[in-house]
């Protein structure tokens, strides 16, 4: 049963007095960890309890970021909703478009060009690789290796340039439209890649000599923030973190969406379930990804970049002509979906993203749900956390990669 | 989506539970779902769970159809890794002091995402361990997800004009054509 909020206040009384053990004649003590730190990737309040430097119990307390996306979506149409997609994860805008895009595309049943698919796996696995080399940077500052945030946010920024190139926007882009794409990449669009990833090749080797065999790193890494697959089918973790325990499972491989089955590419994974075996999956994840755009960027079909199908003429830039020239009074009523409901679900640079669309025919829809991975993964800090040192604390929270702007939604 | 697996667990489910499996259906984007009726939910999770290798439940989330007899919908889906396939499970639930059995003794996992189906709509979850607010601040008034909860929000200034209508008024939901 809820708790009223006086009742609880007298729960964290009872806390506070369960904190000296008799037995040992010690107190323990209670320790908040953010919501303001650095180390907690976004605003994420972990209350630890620690017994000298051991953490006796750990619980998240999430919702400083809860800006009401879901609820604002049900008031926007369909094309609105994307800028908001981008502001949840907001190191990974890409995939997350991606998802809701797939999602509300599924309300219509349309056939989408190939060039379009082939186009969004590119960026989605652009954005999976800035996403990962962010998490690289942090997790390595966070244990005093402070020059390779230094080279990932070097490398990031040029993916980052790419973005804006494409889209205008380096972490915004509202480039994917439900039914196509809001224009032509421009012309450079696959040399600039190419010239990325021969520079980014040689950047990625080092970083492999700085961190995979060095002492220290394995020393804070190994056997630490261990989980079982077992915990991981219990708390619904997905992505690096169940992969980590040798569970090849990845949407992509999965459930293909948009192409992915064109593509030849493997699922890296690791037996020990540990922070490192996470480390090697997600430096592993990076090659793979890179793998898939070279194939997509060397099989590019042609063709156009927003579907043909009649019920999406409006709103797309690709139809600025007719946008003027429709004779419907509001041209910005925006698309009105069948009514129904489409559940689908990605593979994010976090784990399992999945976006569910309520449509009861009119041009808004009446819900929409992100699923999002990181809230199942903070969920998980505890079991990892608890009956570890406070230092291996932080590498649990690097090692799940939680982006607080997801979680919270 | 729907594989033997999904087909299998199907129909064990509304074999053995035939009375309680409202509704059966595919929804737009291919993923099938049962309509089941709250009092033998927990051993329909169960049986998937136990009985066709739906081992992981991935998402708990509900949606509020403000029709003319309300109801919320509690949605469990749940995933099924080799070989891989889902399934979804709809549960109705009172808009007036609903309750649900909680599924926390089933997967931990349910703890947060009960949690906050309670804070954004308001539903009670029956033995969960912890059932308080997530998302919002522990003294909030309300359940911002119902459909009868009005958005909070201001006119957009622009420079020297600001405008009379609400962002969420500029496009109306239902458009003379």
């Amino acid at each position: 049963m809820a708790t009223e909020p006086r009742d609880r206040a007298l729960d964290e009384l009872d806390v506070a007095e369960r904190r000296y053990n008799e037995d040992s004649g010690t107190e323990t003590l209670v320790l908040n960890l953010g919501p303001q730190h650095p180390s907690t990737h976004g605003v994420l309040r972990l209350e630890l309890e620690l017994d000298g430097e051991i953490v006796v119990r750990c619980e998240p307390h999430i919702g400083y970021l809860h800006t009401g996306i879901e609820k604002t979506c049900e008031f926007r149409t369909y094309h609105q909703i994307v800028p908001f997609i981008d502001r949840m994860d907001y190191l990974n805008p890409w995939s997350e478009e991606f998802g809701y895009i797939l999602a509300a595309e599924a309300l219509y049943d349309v056939e989408i060009p190939k060039r379009v698919q082939y186009i969004r796996v590119i960026l989605a696995e652009l954005s999976r690789i800035a996403s990962h080399l962010v998490w690289l940077g942090t997790s390595a500052l966070e244990l005093n290796v402070s020059s390779m945030f230094m080279f990932c946010f070097r490398d990031r920024e040029e993916i980052l340039d790419i973005f804006e190139m494409v889209s205008g926007d380096r972490f915004f882009p509202r480039y994917f439209r439900v039914g196509g794409l809001m224009n032509e990449p421009s012309d450079e669009f696959p040399d600039r890649i190419h010239a990325f990833f021969e520079k980014f090749r040689k950047h990625f080797k080092e970083y492999h000599g700085i961190l995979t065999k060095n002492l220290f790193w394995r020393m804070r890494f190994e056997n630490v923030a261990k989980v079982t697959l077992d915990q991981c089918l219990d708390y619904g973790l997905s992505g690096p973190i169940i992969r980590a325990c040798g569970e090849p499972y990845d949407v992509r491989k999965a459930f293909p969406y948009s192409a992915y089955e064109d593509f030849d590419f493997e699922i890296p994974t690791r037996e020990t379930g540990d922070a490192y075996a996470r480390y090697l999956v997600r430096m592993d994840e990076i090659e793979q990804s890179m793998r898939i755009i070279e194939q997509a960027l060397a099989n590019m079909p042609d063709g156009p970049i927003v579907t043909q199908d009649e019920r999406f003429n409006t709103g797309l830039a690709q139809h600025q002509e007719g946008f003027y020239k429709m004779k419907k009074p509001h041209p910005h009523k925006g698309l009105f979906a069948p009514k129904g409901e489409s559940y689908v679900s990605i593979e994010g640079a976090r784990g399992e993203k999945a976006y569910w669309v309520v449509s009861d025919g009119s041009n808004k829809p009446i819900r929409v749900r992100m699923r999002s991975p990181s809230f199942g993964n903070v969920q998980a800090l505890p079991i990892m956390i608890e009956g570890s040192y406070l230092s291996d604390a932080i590498v649990a929270i690097a090692s799940t990669d939680p982006v607080l702007g997801d979680v919270d939604r | 989506m729907t594989t033997e697996q999904t087909e299998g667990a199907i129909q064990a489910i509304t074999s053995r539970f035939g009375e309680a499996v409202e509704a059966d259906e595919t929804i737009l984007s291919g993923l099938r779902q049962l309509l089941v009726k709250p009092e033998s939910l927990l051993e329909i999770l169960k049986l998937a769970r136990d009985e066709h290798n739906f081992r992981q439940l991935y998402d708990l989330t509900a949606a509020d159809y403000l029709e003319q007899e309300p109801y919320i919908h509690v949605i469990y889906h749940l995933n099924c890794l080799k070989p891989p396939a889902k399934l979804m499970l709809k549960v109705r639930v009172d808009r007036g002091g609903g309750t649900l059995p909680s599924a926390t003794d089933l997967w931990p996992m349910a703890n947060w995402y009960e949690r906050e189906v309670y804070d954004l709509f308001g539903i009670v979850f029956d033995g969960h361990p912890d059932l308080k607010r997530i998302l919002m601040p522990d003294d909030w008034m309300g359940h911002p997800l119902r459909r009868d909860y009005p958005l909070t929000e201001e006119p957009i200034q622009f420079d020297n004009y600001t405008s009379d209508m609400l962002p969420s008024e500029v496009i109306p939901k239902q458009y003379e054509e």
